[in-house]
C-alpha cells in the first residue's frame, strides 16, 4: 500500500512535469506555428508607442528572448529554488515554491492561488455536498420507483438541469434571491471570518453548480441502484428476513456508491482547477477567474500556475479514488 | 512623432461583447423596484447637461464596479480612460479638467500646480508651479522632484512600467537617451527636466507644443516620492497626493479607500472629499454592474454603458429611462479608405463609397441612435474644432446610388472588388460593415469581409500596411477616440502622413497629405485654441474633401446614474464617464 | 440409486382451499402471473403440492418452467423491490399453519430466514461482495436474535465449522471472493442455516459447481437436513441430484405440474413423456458411453402464449396417439397413477406403460 502510493506519486510528479512542459510548448510553440514572435507578444505588455529598445526591454524583463526550454528550465527551477524578478529599483525575490511571476499583474503566482484556493474550495465542497446528497437521495428514490410520478418528475427535472448552462442558472439564480428577494449576500467572506455570510454568500453559487451536478448524480445513482437492486445477493438480503431499508442502504447503496465515489473524487478534483464560468457568473475571485484573467491576458505565467494546480487535483483525486475504491470494494488490491 | 499606436486609451470596449446571450433572457424578467424611485431623478442626459443632485454632503460609502481589471492603479503605469478619471482620488496631476458637463468638461485647470503652465521659446519650454503646502499622506512635502521623477519613472521604464503612454518620452529634449530611473541611479536624471527649486518644474520639449497642458493632465504628472517607489510594486503601496488615500489594495479584486487626513482642502480648489470610503470592486459580473447601478448604489467604473439586456430594459420603461445619460463618447466610428490599395488611390472612386454607404442602416446595425448619431465628420461633437458640415450628404442618410455611381464613372469604373476588415470579436462591427457592403453592392463595388482579432488588429492586420496591400483591403472598419481631446489628439494619429508606421499603424486610410502634415504641426506650434480649432476645422474638411474615410457614427454610450450618489455630471474629458472627482452619497 | 423414503410424503389428493393442512408445507392452487408490454406471462399457474418435515421435495424442469419462480413464491420475494407491485400472484402457501399468500409482508420478512431460509445457485453473486463472509451470517443470525456481536459471531464460527470450513475462526473474517466456489456454497448454507429454519428451499445448489464438489454439498445438505430436521426444496434441472437426495419428485412444465410422485416411483415408473425425456437426457455413470443421450427435442413453451391442449404437445413425440386431436385442444389434469403418483398426460395408462417398457426403458 504505502510502496504502492509512493509510485503513485513519482508517476504524478512526472505527469506534472509533462503537463507544464506542454502548457509551455502549446503556449511558446503553437503562436510561433501562426507566425506571432517574442516581440509581438511582448508588445502587448507595452501601452502604446513601443520603440524597438522599449520591445526589447520589456523582452528581457519577461524572459521571453530566451531560448524556450530555457525559459522552462528557469520555471521548474523557480518551483524548487525560488526566483528573482526585477521590478524597477530593486529584485523582488519570487519564494519557493515559485510557479512565476505574472507578467501582468507582476505579482508572483504561487501566493495568488493560495490566496484564491481557499474560494473555489468553498465553492466545490459546499456544492459538491449539496449535489451528492441531493443526487444520490432523488436517484435512490427515483430507482426504487421506477416510472412512479416522482422517478419522470425528477428525471425530467435532472435532464433540465444538466442541459442549462451555468449562464442561464446561475444568472436567474442571481437575478431572483440577490436582486429580487435579497435573501442572500453577494460579497464572498471567508469562513474564518464569518461562517454564517460565508454560507449565506455561496448559497446560490453552491445551488447552481450543484443542479448541474445533482441531475448528473441523480441519474447515475439511479441507473446503478436499478442494476444493483436486481443483484443476486439483494435477492439473498431479502431471504435473509431483512428490512426493506437495511436491504436498500446496507445492501443496495453501498454497491452502487462505489462508482459514484469514484466519479465525485474525479469531479471535484476537476472542480477544485477552478469552477471557471461559475466563478464569472457569481463574481467569486477563484481560481477559475485567474484562469480566466490569464487567458485573456495571455500572461502565461498564470496559465501555467492554474494549469499545474488544476493538473495536481486532478492527479491527486485519481489516486485518492483509486486508493478510496480499494478500500471501499475488498476484491480491488492496489499494487 | 512616431505612429505606432495600437488602441489610443483603451476604453475596454470590447466588454461589450462578452455578453452571453442569458442576458437577453434575464431582460424581461425584472420588474422589481420600478416605481420606487419616480420622480426622483433629474431626467434622462441631464448629467450632459450640468452637476445632477449637487451637494456637499458629507459620509456613506461610494461603491465602483469593473467587470474587468484595470491594467493598474499605480498613475504612472495606466492608460485606460476611467483609471485616468478615478486616479486623481489618489495622484494629482499638473493640471487636470474642470467637473462640468458634456464638452464644458475639456476645460483644463491647474490642480498640483498653481496655475496652468507657462509656456517660453515658442512653446518649447514650459514652466510650472506648484501650489504650497502639498503633502503626501504621510505627512511629507510634495516636491516638484517627485514630479520630475514620476515622469522619469512613467515614460523612460519601459521595462519595468509599461503600460501607459510615452508621450514625454517622445516629446521631451533628449529622451530617447534617457533610459530612465531604474537604471540611470544619477541624481541628475532626465536632463531636459528642471527642478530649480522645490516647488518649480520646467520641461524642455523638442519642439513647439502648445497642448502642453492637455499632457501634463495625464496622471504620470501626480508625485511620486522616489524612496517609496518600488517600481511594479509601488501599485501595492501608492502613497497618496490626493484626497484619498489606500486602505487596502487586493491584486484583482478589490481596492478600498478612505479619506486622506493629510490632504489639506486649502490647497485644492478641485476635489470635495465627500465619502467617507470608496470600495473599488473589481471582476464584478456585467450583469450585477448593472443591477447595482440601476440600484442606485454603485458606478459603472468603465463608462462604457450599461449592457445590451439591461438597454431594452431601462429604454422601455419612462422611469428608469429618466434616470439615464445617453452621452458622446469622445469617439468616432468610421471606415477608413485605404488610398494605398487600387482603385481607392482615386479619389472618386473614394467619392462612389461615401456616397454609396447607407449610414443609417450602418447606425442600425451599431444599435441605434443610443449607440450613436450618424457621423459626417472627422471630428465628434465633444471634441474642439468639430464644425458641423456634411460633404457627402445624402436623403435621410439613407446613401445615393445616382451620385455614387456618377462618382465611379469619373473614376473610370463600373465595378470594384476589394475587400473589408473589421474585428471578429466585436459584433456591433461586424454588422455595420455588413450594412455597408449591402449598401456598396447596389452600386457594384463587391466588397467581401474579412474578419481579425481585435488583440491583433493593428500589429497583425489592418495597421501593417504591407498585408492591407497585398490581400487588398481597401475598407477598413475602425474605431477612434483621442488621448487629451483637442483636435491634435485627435486628428495627428489618424490623419498623419507621418505617422504611418510599418506595424500598429493607425492612419489606416495611409493619407498622406503634404497640406495636412504641414497644418497638423503648424497648429500644434500655434498659440490660442482658437486659431488651434480653426486648423482643426480645416484638417477635418480637408480629409472629408480627399475622401480618405467615411465617418460613420459618433459613438454614444447610455449611462445608467445611480440615484443615490451626488454631484454626477458626465463629462467628455473622460469619455463621456461622469467626472469621479467629487462624487458623494446621498442620505438615504 | 439412493434410499427412498416409504412413508409419511404428502403428495396424495390436496385438501380443500381453506382448511389448514395437516402437512408442514401446503401450496394450494398457486398462480404466479407477471403483466409485461408483451402480455401476462404466466410463470407459476395453478401448482398444488405439499412437504413434511425432514422430507426432501425436489422440484424438476428446465429453465422457464417456473421451479425458481415458486421457490420465490414460497419465500415471499416476488412482492419486494421495484417489481413488487407488478406480480399477480393467488391461491395459498401454508408453512406450519400459516398462510402466507395474503399476510402481512411484514408476518412473512420475520419468517424468511428464521422458519424458511434459501440458498441459491451461484454463491459468488449471491453473496454481497463488500461484507465479510461472517459479517453476512452475523447479520442473518442478529436479523432474529437479539444477541450481541459478540455471541452472533461465535455462532458465525460454528456454524462455519458445521458446514465443513477449515480454520473456521479465520476464514469469518474473509470476503466471498476470497473463498473458492465449494467453500462460498458451504458459507452459503452456514449462512441459510443459522437460525434453524425447518423450512430450507435450495436453488439450484450445485449448478455452478464442478462435479466432486457437487456431491459434497449435496452430502452436507443430507446431513444437515438430518440433523437438524427441516424440510428441504431442492430446485434442479438435474436429476442426478434428484436421485441423490430426493423423496418426492415434481415435474414442472409450462408452469404446471405434469407428473409428481416419490422419487422411487417416478424413476421406476415415471407416467409423462416429458418425464421421460429428463430421464434420457440424464447422464449417468453406469451408462456405456456409445449409447448417446436423448435430450428433450424442442424448445421450452412461451409463457404469455401457453400451447393450447397438453403444453407439451409440439415437443411430444405421442402427441398423435390419443384421438380426436385431444392433445392440442384439451389440457390434461393430474390424475392419481398409483398412491401418490399422479400425472397429466392424455395417454392411456397402458399406453404409457408399453412406451416405457418397450421404447424408452431400454435405452436408459
Amino acid at each position: 500500500m504505502i510502496s504502492y502510493i509512493f509510485r503513485r506519486t513519482l508517476a504524478a510528479i512526472f505527469l506534472l512535469l509533462v503537463v507544464s512542459a506542454v502548457t509551455f510548448a502549446i503556449f511558446f510553440l503553437l503562436p510561433r506555428l501562426v507566425g506571432q514572435t517574442a516581440d509581438q507578444l511582448a508588445q502587448q505588455y507595452i501601452g502604446k508607442s513601443p520603440s524597438k529598445a522599449d520591445i526589447l526591454a520589456v523582452k528581457h524583463n519577461l524572459g521571453l528572448d530566451q531560448p524556450v526550454y530555457v525559459q522552462f528550465w528557469h520555471f521548474i527551477k523557480g518551483i524548487v529554488a525560488g526566483a528573482d524578478y526585477n521590478i524597477g529599483p530593486t529584485t523582488v525575490h519570487c519564494d519557493v515554491p515559485c510557479f512565476g511571476y505574472s507578467f501582468k499583474d507582476h505579482v508572483a503566482v504561487w501566493p495568488q492561488l493560495t490566496s484564491r484556493l481557499p474560494i473555489t474550495l468553498s465553492l466545490a465542497a459546499g456544492a459538491a455536498v449539496l449535489w451528492l446528497v441531493s443526487g444520490v437521495a432523488i436517484g435512490v428514490i427515483s430507482a426504487l420507483k421506477p416510472r412512479s410520478l416522482f422517478d419522470r418528475t425528477f428525471m425530467g427535472v435532472a435532464l433540465a438541469g444538466v442541459s442549462l448552462p451555468m449562464f442561464f442558472t446561475g444568472n436567474l439564480a442571481i437575478l431572483l434571491f440577490v436582486f429580487n428577494w435579497p435573501i442572500f449576500g453577494r460579497d464572498y467572506v471567508p469562513l474564518t471570518q464569518n461562517p454564517e455570510q460565508w454560507a449565506n454568500t455561496l448559497f446560490p453559487a453552491w445551488c447552481s453548480l450543484a443542479l448541474l451536478y445533482s441531475a448528473i448524480y441523480a441519474r447515475l445513482t439511479r441507473s446503478g441502484m436499478l442494476e444493483t437492486m436486481n443483484e443476486d445477493f439483494i435477492r439473498t438480503a431479502r431471504s435473509k428476513g431483512l428490512g426493506e431499508r437495511t436491504v436498500v442502504v446496507k445492501h443496495g447503496l453501498r454497491a452502487a456508491l462505489t462508482p459514484i465515489i469514484t466519479v465525485f473524487g474525479m469531479d471535484l478534483g476537476l472542480l477544485l482547477g477552478g469552477a471557471v464560468i461559475t466563478e464569472s457568473v457569481f463574481s467569486l475571485p477563484g481560481i477559475g477567474q485567474y484562469a480566466v484573467q490569464g487567458i485573456t491576458d495571455n500572461d502565461l505565467p498564470k496559465i501555467l500556475g492554474v494549469t499545474l494546480l488544476a493538473a495536481f487535483f486532478v492527479v491527486v483525486a485519481n489516486l485518492v479514488v483509486d486508493v478510496l475504491y480499494a478500500a471501499a470494494d475488498p476484491r480491488v488490491r492496489l499494487s | 512623432m512616431e505612429g505606432k499606436a495600437p488602441i489610443m486609451r483603451r476604453s475596454a470596449l470590447a466588454a461589450i461583447a462578452a455578453i452571453g446571450s442569458a442576458s437577453l433572457l434575464l431582460a424581461g424578467c425584472s420588474k422589481a423596484d420600478d416605481s420606487k424611485n419616480e420622480g426622483k431623478s433629474a431626467g434622462a442626459n441631464a448629467a450632459t447637461k450640468g452637476v445632477v443632485n449637487a451637494s456637499d454632503k458629507k459620509g456613506g460609502t461610494l461603491t465602483y464596479e469593473l467587470s474587468d481589471v484595470p491594467d493598474s492603479f499605480d498613475p504612472g503605469n495606466t492608460y485606460y480612460a476611467y483609471m485616468y478619471n478615478l486616479s486623481r482620488l489618489w495622484a494629482r496631476p499638473l493640471m487636470t479638467f474642470e467637473p462640468g458637463p458634456g464638452s464644458k468638461g475639456n476645460t483644463l485647470v491647474p490642480d498640483l500646480a498653481a496655475s496652468k503652465g507657462v509656456p517660453s521659446d515658442g512653446g518649447k519650454t514650459w514652466t510650472y508651479k506648484l501650489r504650497s503646502g502639498l503633502k503626501y499622506e504621510d505627512g511629507t512635502a510634495i516636491t516638484s522632484k517627485d514630479v520630475k521623477y514620476a515622469v522619469e519613472r512613467s515614460n523612460f521604464a519601459r521595462d519595468v512600467l509599461s503600460l501607459g503612454p510615452n508621450y514625454f518620452q517622445i516629446f521631451m529634449a533628449d529622451g530617447d537617451k534617457y533610459k530612465g530611473p531604474y537604471k540611470d541611479k544619477s541624481a541628475k536624471g532626465l536632463s531636459s527636466i528642471e527642478t530649480p527649486d522645490d516647488t518649480t518644474v520646467v520641461f524642455h520639449l523638442k519642439q513647439a507644443f502648445q497642448e502642453f497642458d492637455y499632457l501634463v493632465a495625464a496622471p504620470q504628472t501626480a508625485p511620486v516620492p522616489q524612496a517609496k517607489d518600488t517600481g511594479v510594486d509601488y501599485v501595492k503601496h501608492i502613497v497618496s497626493s490626493g484626497s484619498y488615500k489606500f486602505q487596502s489594495y487586493d491584486e484583482g479584486k478589490q481596492a478600498v479607500l478612505v479619506r486622506n487626513p493629510d490632504w489639506d482642502p486649502k490647497t485644492d480648489p478641485l476635489r470635495k472629499q465627500l465619502p467617507d470610503k470608496i470600495v473599488v470592486k473589481l471582476k464584478v459580473n456585467p450583469e450585477t454592474i448593472d443591477k447595482d447601478v440601476l440600484a442606485g448604489d454603485a458606478i459603472d467604473l468603465a463608462g462604457t454603458g450599461v449592457q445590451a439586456s439591461t438597454q431594452a430594459q431601462v429604454l422601455t420603461d419612462t422611469a428608469k429611462k429618466a434616470g439615464t445619460d445617453n452621452t458622446f463618447g469622445g469617439r468616432l466610428v468610421y471606415m477608413a479608405i485605404n488610398t494605398k490599395v487600387k482603385p481607392f488611390d482615386n479619389v472618386a472612386c473614394r467619392k462612389a463609397v461615401q456616397f454609396a454607404i447607407d449610414k443609417a442602416s450602418v447606425q442600425t446595425a451599431e444599435g441605434g441612435p443610443i449607440r450613436g448619431d450618424i457621423a459626417s465628420t472627422v471630428l465628434p461633437p465633444d471634441i474642439p474644432g468639430y464644425v458641423k458640415s456634411d460633404v457627402y450628404a445624402t436623403d435621410g442618410n439613407k446613401g445615393d446610388v445616382a451620385k455614387a455611381k456618377e462618382q465611379l464613372k469619373a473614376c473610370g469604373k463600373t465595378a470594384i472588388n476589394t475587400n473589408i476588415s473589421a474585428r471578429s470579436d466585436r459584433q456591433p462591427e461586424i454588422d455595420a460593415a455588413t450594412a455597408i457592403i449591402n449598401s456598396l453592392k447596389k452600386v457594384g463595388i463587391n466588397a467581401s469581409l474579412k474578419q481579425y482579432p481585435s488583440g491583433k488588429y493593428f500589429t497583425d492586420y489592418a495597421g501593417v500596411p504591407k498585408f492591407t496591400e497585398k490581400q487588398n483591403i481597401g475598407l477598413i472598419m475602425m474605431q477612434w477616440g483621442a488621448d487629451w481631446p483637442s483636435g491634435y489628439g485627435f486628428l495627428q494619429q489618424i490623419l498623419n502622413g507621418s505617422a504611418i508606421g510599418q506595424s500598429g499603424n493607425t492612419n489606416l486610410s495611409q493619407y498622406d497629405d503634404k497640406n495636412v502634415n504641414e497644418m497638423l504641426n503648424k497648429s500644434i506650434a500655434t498659440p490660442g485654441d482658437a486659431a488651434r480649432n480653426g486648423i482643426y476645422a480645416q484638417i477635418d474638411k480637408k480629409a472629408m474633401d480627399d475622401a480618405v474615410l467615411v465617418p460613420l457614427t459618433y459613438f454614444k454610450v447610455l449611462l445608467a446614474r445611480p440615484q443615490n450618489y451626488t454631484n454626477l455630471v458626465s463629462t467628455a474629458a473622460f469619455s463621456g464617464q461622469y467626472d469621479y472627482l467629487n462624487i458623494g452619497v446621498a442620505s438615504k | 440409486m439412493t434410499e427412498l423414503s416409504k412413508t409419511g410424503v404428502a403428495t396424495g389428493e390436496p385438501v380443500a382451499a381453506g382448511k389448514t393442512p395437516e402437512a408442514f408445507l401446503d401450496v394450494r392452487d398457486l398462480k404466479v402471473h407477471f403483466p409485461t408490454d408483451d402480455g401476462l406471462v404466466k410463470s407459476v399457474d395453478g401448482l398444488t403440492f405439499s412437504l413434511d418435515k425432514g422430507k426432501t421435495l425436489a422440484i424438476v424442469g428446465e429453465s422457464g418452467s417456473g421451479k425458481s419462480v415458486t421457490s420465490l413464491a414460497i419465500m415471499g420475494l416476488h412482492r419486494l423491490g421495484s417489481r413488487g407491485k407488478n406480480v399477480r400472484m393467488s391461491g395459498e402457501i401454508w408453512l406450519n399453519g400459516k398462510e402466507l399468500v395474503n399476510a402481512d409482508p411484514d408476518e412473512v420478512r420475520r419468517l424468511r430466514g428464521r422458519e424458511m431460509a434459501m440458498i441459491f445457485q451461484d454463491p459468488l453473486s449471491a453473496m454481497h461482495p463488500y461484507y465479510k463472509v461472517g459479517d453476512q451470517i452475523v447479520e442473518a443470525y442478529r436479523t432474529h436474535h437479539k444477541v450481541s456481536r459478540k455471541v452472533a459471531r461465535a455462532r458465525a464460527v460454528e456454524m462455519l465449522d458445521r458446514v465443513g470450513i477449515p480454520e473456521p475462526g479465520k476464514r469469518v473474517d474473509s470476503y466471498p471472493h476470497e473463498f473458492s466456489g465449494g467453500m462460498r456454497q458451504r458459507a452459503m448454507i452456514a449462512m441459510s442455516l443459522v437460525n434453524n429454519p425447518e423450512l430450507l428451499i435450495a436453488d439450484e445448489p450445485t449448478t455452478a459447481l464442478d462435479v466432486t464438489v457437487q456431491a459434497q454439498i449435496l452430502d452436507l445438505i443430507r446431513d444437515l437436513q438430518k440433523e437438524f430436521g427441516s424440510a428441504v426444496v431442492m430446485i434442479t434441472h438435474d436429476l442426478g441430484v434428484v436421485a441423490e437426495i430426493a423423496d418426492d419428485v415434481l415435474v414442472m412444465y409450462g408452469g404446471r405440474c405434469v407428473e409428481r410422485g416419490r422419487a422411487d416411483e417416478v424413476f421406476e415408473t415415471p407416467q409423462h413423456p416429458y418425464t421421460w425425456g429428463l430421464l434420457g437426457s440424464m447422464p449417468r455413470i453406469d451408462r456405456e458411453t456409445s449409447e448417446r443421450l436423448i435430450p428433450v427435442k424442442g424448445q421450452p413453451p412461451s409463457l404469455i402464449n401457453v400451447p393450447s391442449g397438453c403444453a407439451f404437445h409440439p415437443r411430444c413425440p405421442y402427441a398423435d396417439i390419443p384421438k380426436e386431436n385431444v392433445t392440442r385442444t384439451v389440457r390434461p389434469e393430474l390424475q392419481q397413477v398409483e398412491g401418490g403418483h399422479w400425472s397429466a398426460c392424455h395417454l392411456s395408462a397402458e399406453d404409457r406403460t408399453r412406451i416405457w417398457t418397450e421404447e424408452i426403458a431400454p435405452k436408459l
